[in-house]
């Protein structure tokens, strides 16, 4: 009895510390992450990096004021495409759509969520790249706004399914129709988390670089409209981690430190819409 | 559920009114809605069988029976909300002023026949765009801001929510939301108000409160109100419809039901023999 108690504690203690320290390691690899990013970056960083073209091979110097504007641009049209399409579908399937239609779309947007960038990227190539016969910042950004449209879908379907129902009753019963109903309750009342799933999914590929190496391509000058290439920002970190160059490492390194801060950036304005404003009681 | 052993209660509060007399007046009054004929089914299960009656205008008609006996059913028929159960299936004829309901364009007939629902649910707006909703998207014409006080005024909730209109709804009262819902209903100006079990989530002061209110608002509207409290159906209705198993058992004045009821059921319902 006495040699299984201790047995039992030896194992509980074990297993508590197991778990303990894997969450440690879990914390510990994004604050290490963070830490070098800040160390490394911190010390390159400059304003000249913000405002001044890439200089030359063997020149020092010169900033990414372009990979700046060029993922802003990338971000932007990869929203105006992917967030319409998967807004309006996520309408569809929380409001409109049958059993059956519901669950194939369901799982063709996570299937589509689940296919490699570099996939996505193929595919925005010999859709949009090969037609036109040169590489674009619309090529790039329809490759970024497809991955966003199965986020933005499946986030928005489940924002709305969680609008509670005696609400839809509520505004029915006051003679809107089922389309007024969506537009002025429904979606209202969800439109925080919609909002922040946007946000979220903005976030997650504005550090894509996968779909953009052949689509965007990459410019060491400005690039003007869209069916120009266009640099980005995760594109010239690739390019310049893997040069030879010592100064490129240093701006590449900046270019992490920037990118990471956008990201942390639109996590913060995500969250701060999520705690304003009048939020639905959970029934 | 019910109030066994409290019929007494009921008794007192009708005993001073002749039988006969209210059930002459009963038979005079104007039919605003007539129901006749209604079956009605989920899939193939048939909730209600037959029911034949009438909302007389601008008086209070409630429903009583025990759970599941369909009077709630019943109720969501009367605006058609029982559509957006998408088994739901329909037979008979409902009247709203002579015209069939089942025939209308369902979100002007919703507009004509306002409901108010067991748990309060205003809108995550503002207390003062909870009630301007529905004239907005009715495209009603003139002032909001008159017309939402008014309609709180008609709710009682004026002089509680006058000075901070534009707070969350969520930051009143269970009882207030519910009088706000009320509000909300009322600012549409309905034909008929449908309430199903509106105090069921409500404390007692909240309760009297609605209860009063809907003394008061019989003079503007004609009221049609669900209760599994029989206490509640006698102190507000004029006329009681005593459902059981889908089946209307007896539908006379309030007064007649609870003092002499005509069928055993009825009398072993609102004695508290069952239910």
């Amino acid at each position: 009895m006495n040699r299984r108690l201790r047995w039992r504690r030896f194992v509980s203690n074990f297993m508590l510390t197991m778990t303990g320290v894997c969450a440690f390691i879990s914390v510990a690899v994004l604050f290490f992450i963070l830490g070098y990013l800040v160390f490394n970056g911190g010390t390159s960083i400059n304003w000249s990096f913000f405002t001044q073209l890439p200089k030359p091979v063997g020149e020092e110097g010169g900033g990414m004021a372009n990979a700046i504007v060029g993922s802003a641009k990338l971000l932007l049209g990869a929203s105006l495409i992917g967030v319409p399409v998967g807004f309006l579908g996520g309408v569809y399937l929380a409001e409109f759509s049958g059993g059956a239609v519901a669950s194939v779309v369901r799982y063709a947007a996570d299937l589509l969520n689940g296919v490699p960038s570099i996939v996505i990227g193929i595919f925005a190539y010999s859709m949009v790249v090969l037609p036109f016969k040169h590489f674009s910042a619309l090529a790039g950004a329809f490759a970024l706004g497809l991955m966003m449209i199965p986020i933005t879908l499946r986030n928005t379907e489940e924002f709305l399914n969680g609008v509670p129902g005696m609400l839809r009753e509520g505004a029915m019963a006051l003679g809107a129709s089922k389309w007024k109903t969506i537009a002025t309750v429904i979606v209202p009342a969800a439109y925080r988390g919609i909002l922040t799933a946007i946000l979220l999914a903005l976030a997650r590929v504005a550090g894509e670089t996968a779909p953009l190496l052949f689509t965007a391509f990459g410019n060491r000058f400005w690039s003007r409209g869209w069916d120009q290439p266009t640099a980005s920002l995760p594109v010239m970190i690739f390019t310049y981690a893997v040069s030879p160059y010592e100064d490129w490492h240093r701006q590449a390194w900046a270019a992490g430190l920037v990118l990471l801060g956008l990201i942390l950036i639109i996590n913060i304005v995500a969250r701060t819409i999520l705690s304003r404003g009048i939020a639905v009681p959970r029934s | 559920m019910g109030a066994p052993s409290k019929p007494g209660l009921s008794l007192n509060i009708v005993s001073s009114q002749g039988g006969g007399a209210t059930r002459e007046t009963a038979a005079a009054l104007p039919m605003r809605m007539t129901i006749s004929k209604v079956n009605f089914y989920y899939g193939s299960k048939q909730i209600l069988f037959d029911i034949n009656m009438g909302i007389a205008d601008k008086r209070v008609t409630a429903l009583i029976g025990p759970s599941g006996c369909g009077k709630s059913t019943l109720l969501r028929t009367f605006n058609r909300m029982h559509e957006t159960v998408s088994t739901s299936r329909l037979e008979g004829e409902i009247l709203l002023d002579q015209q069939n309901i089942l025939a209308q364009d369902v979100t002007s007939l919703r507009r004509r026949v306002g409901m108010v629902f067991q748990r309060p649910n205003p809108f995550p707006k503002s207390i003062f765009d909870n009630v301007a909703y529905g004239p907005k998207i009715n495209g009603m014409p003139g002032s909001s801001a008159e017309l939402v006080e008014k309609s709180l005024r008609h709710a009682a909730l004026w002089d509680e929510v006058k000075d901070h209109l534009h707070k969350s709804a969520y930051e009143l009262s269970g009882g207030q939301q519910q009088r706000l819902c009320i509000a909300r209903a009322l600012a549409v100006e309905p034909e008929v108000l449908l309430l199903d079990e509106p105090c069921s989530a409500l404390d007692p002061i909240s309760t009297a409160k609605i209860e009063e209110l809907l003394v008061e608002l019989k003079n503007l509207t004609t009221i049609a109100i669900v209760t599994h409290n029989m206490q509640q159906a006698a102190r507000v209705s004029d006329f009681t419809a005593f459902l059981l198993t889908g089946q209307l058992i007896e539908f006379r004045p309030t007064p007649q039901l609870f003092t002499t009821p005509a069928d055993p059921r009825t009398e072993a319902y609102i004695t508290g023999r069952f239910g």
